[in-house]
């Protein structure tokens, strides 16, 4: 008796979960508190965060996609080192990149971008999700996540840029004529810039999702 | 009297279950016991039963704080009349002062007790007076002239993260006067610190007496001028620039014994912080391989924030140690680390503010093995009896 299987449409209910779900309830950053280290790091100005969180969401969904399609022959003693194989070509190829069309963020994001290898949330989501799953839903999967970490890093950066160092994307926001050097009354927050901040401005963003949605909550 | 709690009696209804005012139930509850002692008392289990409750002790600190703070007034109406070389009988010194000062208790209450308020009735509980005392020591340990919008981002910025996100009043990790000024200190560095902030009318620069300097003596030690230091006389009464409450030891002498004898701030912290002041101190003396290492260990204490950190800050009820033998402890180290950040790191001048915070985080722990210890010894003393 054959049965005709149904295919299920690229862009399924379950699908599109995989893609929507990682930006709030599941957020890696805010929920399941992964990559924590680079979005502390790398917010101090919204460029880099930008740049950082778009080699994040490539490398994520690139090696989520290829150890899915190599997921049933990769003998499972030796998985960890094959997915490192896997990351870590694909981290060389985005620091190329940078390199040569973005030479001065890359020169920013200095040893972060290298340190996308050891970024908890591509291994987390390789051993979770992409080891079990199809290639499709595994890229789908590997995108959410990138974009889930990318939301949290650029609305962080905002933030630090703006209060900061008064600029955004390098864009003067606040004129200059406000300083107190200059006869104004502003003058930048130089908390903003140290790393503290930064910590402090996630366990804000992790507050007020957590009180918008209640389930979050750890009992 | 009499009329006001009429009054109140009159319009209690609207404010409770059920009321047109419900909603607004917490901060009428705020002022009327603000304004009458509540007769409620606590009826379940057992308990001590005193009559003083959070409200009346926070007042007594209040109490304890006004000498410094007329003090304080004065004096930064005599430090500017210093600076600009005139003569001011006393009121016109004092008003001076009194003006400059106004605004900064005015909107560290106002800001910080909006966000209680907010706070309070979002989550239904009643106001706590946390507060009361926090409000006035922020404006305390400021610099007079520090801007008042950057003084309103610090409080809010203390009251929220340093106590609202731990659960309000009784719960903070860290004692809200002294995170508003940290924040302060790390956020505008350039007006917390260096030789101009501490004089009113300084940084602008208009009449200031030709060669006139506002350096603190902790500036002057730091740089090792120390034949330029104020005479241990001046810096005893507070004829020195400062924040404004810190500089007169005096008042803060006063504050320390009506708070003593009133028994609500722990004598056993304040000895203690200056203890480990002293040893700290002699230790240097001992080792003296600089100017600042040689001064005596005594003058520590008439410098700075030193005094009024051991008395106001550091015997904050909630954020320090609760065991006995732990508060030994926590204000021995605070004492120590405040002179050791003094003396041994040219980037800060003052180190009372950041060896009080640090304190802050190790109390817990002090008050976990002291309470082990003692549940340990016990158990020992218990079985012994029991094997003989």
């Amino acid at each position: 008796m054959s049965e005709v299987k149904e295919r299920e449409p690229l862009f399924s209910q379950k699908n599109l979960k995989l893609l929507t779900q990682p930006i709030d309830s599941k957020n890696p950053i805010t929920v399941l508190v992964l990559g924590i280290c680079s979005a502390l790091a790398v917010t101090v100005k919204l460029k880099p965060a930008i740049v950082m969180a778009l080699s994040v969401t490539i490398v994520t969904a690139f090696s989520n996609l290829i150890i899915s399609l190599i997921r049933k022959t990769i003998p499972n003693r030796i998985r960890i080192i094959v997915q490192l194989v896997v990351i870590a070509a694909l981290v060389i190829l985005v620091d190329q990149l940078l390199k040569a069309y973005v030479y001065d963020v890359s020169k920013q994001l200095s040893v972060f971008v290298g340190l996308i290898i050891t970024n908890c949330i591509i291994m987390g989501r390789l051993e979770a999700f992409a080891l079990g799953n199809k290639p499709w839903p595994s890229f789908l999967d590997g995108i959410g996540n990138g974009l889930g970490y990318g939301l949290i890093l650029v609305i962080v950066a905002f933030f630090r840029e703006l209060f900061g160092s008064g600029t955004l994307l390098g864009y003067r926001i606040f004129p200059l004529e406000w300083y107190i050097k200059n006869g104004g009354f502003y003058e930048n927050n130089g908390m903003m810039i140290l790393p503290p901040m930064a910590l402090i401005s996630l366990g804000i963003i992790i507050w007020i999702q957590r009180t918008r949605n209640r389930q979050l909550i750890e009992k | 009297m009499k009329a006001l709690r009429n009054y109140i009696d009159k319009i209690k209804p609207q404010f409770q279950k059920g009321g047109r005012f419900e909603m607004f139930h917490s901060t009428f509850d705020a002022f009327e016991t603000f304004l009458f002692v509540p007769n409620t008392v606590t009826s379940k289990g057992s308990h001590i039963r005193d009559s003083i409750d959070l409200k009346r002790t926070m007042s007594m600190v209040i109490i304890a704080l006004i000498p410094a703070m007329l003090f304080g007034m004065w004096n930064v109406g005599y430090q500017h009349v210093l600076s600009i070389g005139a003569s001011w009988n006393f009121w016109e010194t004092f008003w001076y002062g009194f003006f400059k000062v106004l605004p900064l208790i005015l909107v560290s209450y106002g800001v910080g007790l909006s966000i209680e308020f907010a706070f309070a009735q979002s989550r239904g509980h009643e106001v706590n007076e946390g507060f009361l005392v926090s409000g006035l020591l922020v404006p305390l340990i400021m610099p007079v002239d520090v801007p008042l919008w950057m003084l309103a981002i610090a409080t809010a910025f203390a009251v929220i993260i340093g106590k609202e996100v731990f659960g309000g009043t009784g719960y903070n990790v860290f004692n809200p006067a002294l995170l508003a000024r940290a924040f302060l200190f790390f956020a505008y560095p350039s007006h917390m610190s260096g030789d101009k902030v501490w004089i009113a009318g300084l940084t602008s620069g208009k009449d200031v007496v030709d060669g006139f300097s506002g350096a603190t003596p902790l500036a002057k030690a730091a740089a090792y001028q120390i034949d330029k230091m104020p005479s241990a006389y001046d810096m005893f009464m507070g004829f020195i620039p400062g924040s404004v409450g810190e500089t007169s030891k005096l008042a803060i002498l006063i504050g320390a014994v009506f708070l003593i004898i009133t028994g609500i701030g722990s004598w056993k912290i304040m000895v203690s912080v200056f203890g480990g002041g002293l040893a700290a101190g002699l230790l240097f003396n001992a080792f003296a391989v600089n100017p600042y290492m040689e001064i005596p260990a005594w003058q520590h204490f008439i410098m700075g924030g030193f005094a009024f950190g051991a008395v106001f800050m550091a015997t904050d009820p909630v954020s320090a140690s609760h065991t006995e033998l732990g508060k030994w402890i926590y204000g021995f180290l605070v004492g120590f680390l405040a002179l050791l950040v003094r003396v041994l790191n040219p980037a800060y001048p003052e180190g009372m503010m950041l060896a009080i915070l640090f304190m802050n985080v190790f109390a817990p722990l002090i008050d976990y093995y002291v309470v082990e210890a003692n549940i340990k010894r016990r158990l020992k003393r218990a079985k012994k009896v029991a094997n003989s």
